[in-house]
């Protein structure tokens, strides 16, 4: 019977699923099994001290719907993507074009801009939290030119724009590195081509450049959009999600209320939303690229 | 065929994790096998002297009970404490015995997640359970039945720096506190006077840090101030006595700078700091002191003399899985000889230490006349810190809430308005 049962495809497929089970088995184990956890917690209400567990069927989904703090936790998380997108994405876009000239020093500069990426992210919010006190570093500076600076992360605003900062810097170099590979891989056939026909360095830029790097930029606005949904140890270290809850992104706000108040119930319907946002994100930014990413119309 | 794998993966995932989730629900410990056992305690302490002393308090339990194989001591940040605390429960990973602050004994005690340890201790040889102080005992007894024990019923107290103060001009503290002018108004000035004249920090409510608001309650029950009533029903920040409390605050720190602004540290047991309120276990962190100290009681405030203490239990874990054995061990951890060691670091909850001349044994740092002061009146007349059910939810909407006062123009009576309407829902839960 196993001689006719082990035919030639079976082994082939056999062969195959096996060289797959390492990262399947992976990926079911942390990937596809804590998602369904998460669902399934969602639907309940779950004390962890009183280790009580009980099904609450949509009860989560509805308070989702009538959380008065939930509206500002999404205003800020959404003030917090787009000022850490546009600000990594400018920033990396306009050091790759700079650093990517055939001048001395370029290197040094490229291995400065991309050593905060190597550098441990709690090492370095933890001192950029020194930095930015009332009497830290950066208002120190500012003395010296004369200005006195804000209590950075007592404001408002100081403290999401600070948190911004932050962020852009540490993960500007990885970005800055992708667009500089794209950057060398534009044919300069394609540049002197236009120079010839008169073209200036900005319309060379917009019309050769900017569409020759789009699928790069395509790449990493969608990694750069999932992770500043995800942003949690910087506000954790640096604002505790305050001043008042100006800080109060949805991962915070996740945490606080999972793991702090011991809501998990809640905290796992609200790991759904901020899924399904990043998803639909994903998938918008997906469907957009043949609008204006070269070569995928 | 496929949708019907993915149905029965989908099936055994869902099974899965119901089975996680299931757990007991008896109300005694469990008891274990007789096999060997390892115990872990949490604990937030990373005092090395601390450490040290309970290893030293589990070798010799270990050395009676041969089937311990380990008992370790897990010590977990204070600020992160409770929340790591019960992730760790959470994730399955609990520890057999865990150190409780106050501010969470509420949660911890009425929630059932904690052993009732009366049957373990009223049957251990000599532990003398009626000689803990019911006054200690109450935060962790719920029905008759005690919960945790009380390890450390700690008074703060203001050490002051006398090397700073004396470079200030400022009259000596322990003199002050002689004659009667040991007053906060007195003490702002003195701080304010201290900042202007060395460049460091006058006075540090240490822990505060403008986030541990409870940490306040060293300084408003002064005016008689509580963040809400005994029933835990009233918000009581919108009340006179509160608005005035924190009317002085904000004077002391905008005005007077006689307390650090926020955003700015300054660590007192590193010299950057004229005096601090906080508990007498931090006595440990001036062992090798560059400058002269004196530990004072907390100034007397409008309504006259006062103290504020904090408390931290030590229970067991229904969860744990040798919960009878960590039961034992914390009979063994705290009774009247152990309680004694531990008194040096931890005022004990036992009548019969809580005297001058016994303390003064365990605490070579502190003088008689301080743990007098301080930690005996203090135990005998100490309101506890703020706690209430639900407590992490209440922490985090009276900091946010409290933030719009801590600048110089705030409105205090309009910001201390916002805190009640912001808590009195949780309040009512």
């Amino acid at each position: 019977m196993s001689g006719t049962f082990w035919t030639g495809s079976r082994r082939d497929q056999l062969a195959g699923y096996l060289f797959v089970a390492p990262q399947l088995i992976g990926w079911v184990l942390f990937v596809a099994v804590p998602l369904v956890l998460v669902v399934w917690y969602s639907l309940h209400e779950w004390n962890v001290l009183g280790d009580t567990f009980q099904f609450t069927g949509t009860a989560n989904y509805r308070e989702l719907l009538d959380d008065p703090k939930l509206r500002r936790v999404l205003v800020v998380t959404a003030l917090f993507s787009a000022g850490l997108v546009v600000g990594n994405l400018t920033l990396a876009l306009f050091l790759a074009v700079l650093l990517n000239q055939r001048l001395r020093g370029t290197v040094a500069f490229r291995t400065v801009f991309f050593s905060p990426v190597v550098v441990s992210l709690i090492a370095w919010t933890i001192v950029w939290g020194f930095l930015l006190q009332d009497n830290g570093g950066v208002n120190g500076l500012l003395r010296v030119a004369g200005v006195h600076g804000p209590n950075w992360l007592r404001g408002d605003t100081t403290a999401l724009v600070s948190v911004i900062v932050v962020q852009v810097v540490k993960n500007v170099g990885l970005n800055m590195v992708l667009f500089l590979a794209a950057l060398q891989g534009v044919p300069a056939v394609l540049h002197e081509a236009a120079t010839v026909d008169g073209a200036g360095w900005w319309r060379r830029f917009r019309s050769i450049t900017v569409p020759m790097i789009s699928p790069t930029i395509l790449l990493t606005s969608i990694i750069t959009v999932v992770g500043s949904l995800q942003v949690f140890a910087q506000i954790a270290v640096l604002t505790q999600g305050g001043p008042g809850d100006s800080t109060t992104v949805l991962v915070y706000y996740l945490y606080q209320e999972a793991f702090q108040f011991h809501h998990f119930g809640y905290g796992a319907t609200l790991s759904v939303l901020l899924f399904a946002i990043v998803l639909a994100l994903t998938v918008v930014q997906w469907q957009l690229r043949r609008r204006w990413v070269f070569l995928e119309s | 065929m496929r949708t019907r794998g993915m149905a029965y993966a989908l099936a055994g995932l869902l099974a899965l994790s119901v089975a996680a989730c299931g757990g007991g629900k008896s109300d005694t410990p469990k008891a274990s096998n007789t096999g060997p056992v390892s115990l872990r305690m949490t604990v937030w302490t990373s005092n090395a002297a601390h450490l040290k002393l309970f290893n030293d308090i589990a070798a010799a339990y270990k050395a009676a009970h041969p089937r311990i194989t380990t008992i370790t001591f897990d010590s977990i940040p204070l600020d992160s404490y409770t929340t790591t605390l019960t992730t760790q429960i959470a994730g399955g990973n609990g520890p057999d015995l865990a150190w409780i602050l106050e501010s969470s004994a509420p949660d911890f005690v009425s929630s059932g997640a904690l052993v009732g340890l009366n049957s373990t201790i009223d049957s251990a040889a000599g532990y003398n359970a009626k000689d803990l102080s019911p006054a200690a005992t109450r935060l962790w007894t719920q029905g008759g039945k005690l919960f945790a024990y009380p390890f450390s019923t700690s008074p703060f107290g203001v050490f002051v720096n006398t090397d700073l103060l004396t470079a200030a001009g400022v009259a000596d503290p322990a003199g002050s506190v002689a004659s009667g002018q040991w007053t906060w108004d007195n003490v702002r000035s003195a701080a304010a006077a201290a900042h202007a004249k060395t460049g460091k920090a006058g006075l540090v409510i240490r822990d505060f840090d403008y986030k541990g608001w409870d940490n306040l309650s060293t300084v408003w029950t002064g005016w008689g101030a509580q963040a809400w009533s005994a029933d835990g029903k009233t918000c009581g920040f919108n009340q006179q006595p509160m608005v005035d409390a924190m009317t002085f605050l904000h004077k002391g720190i905008f005005t007077d700078q006689a307390l650090p602004g926020p955003g700015t540290t300054a660590d007192f047991f590193a010299g950057d700091a004229a005096m601090t309120i906080t508990q007498i276990s931090r006595a440990s962190l001036l062992a090798s002191a560059k400058f002269k100290w004196d530990l004072v009681p907390l100034p007397t405030g409008p309504k006259g003399k006062y103290a504020v203490i904090g408390q931290a239990g030590l229970g067991v874990l229904k969860k744990s899985p040798h919960a009878d054995v960590a039961a034992d061990f914390l009979a063994y951890f705290t009774n009247p000889a152990n309680s004694a060691k531990l008194a040096a670091y931890f005022p004990p909850p036992r009548k019969s230490q809580l005297t001058a001349e016994t303390l003064a044994k365990t605490n070579p740092l502190l003088k008689p006349a301080q743990l007098q002061q301080v930690v005996i009146d203090g135990i005998a007349s100490g309101v506890v810190k703020p706690s209430h059910s639900g407590q992490a939810e209440l922490n985090q909407a009276v900091r946010s809430a409290l933030d719009p006062l801590w600048k110089p123009d705030a409105n205090v009576r309009s910001v201390l308005d916002g805190v009640c309407t912001t808590i009195k829902p949780l309040l009512a839960k």
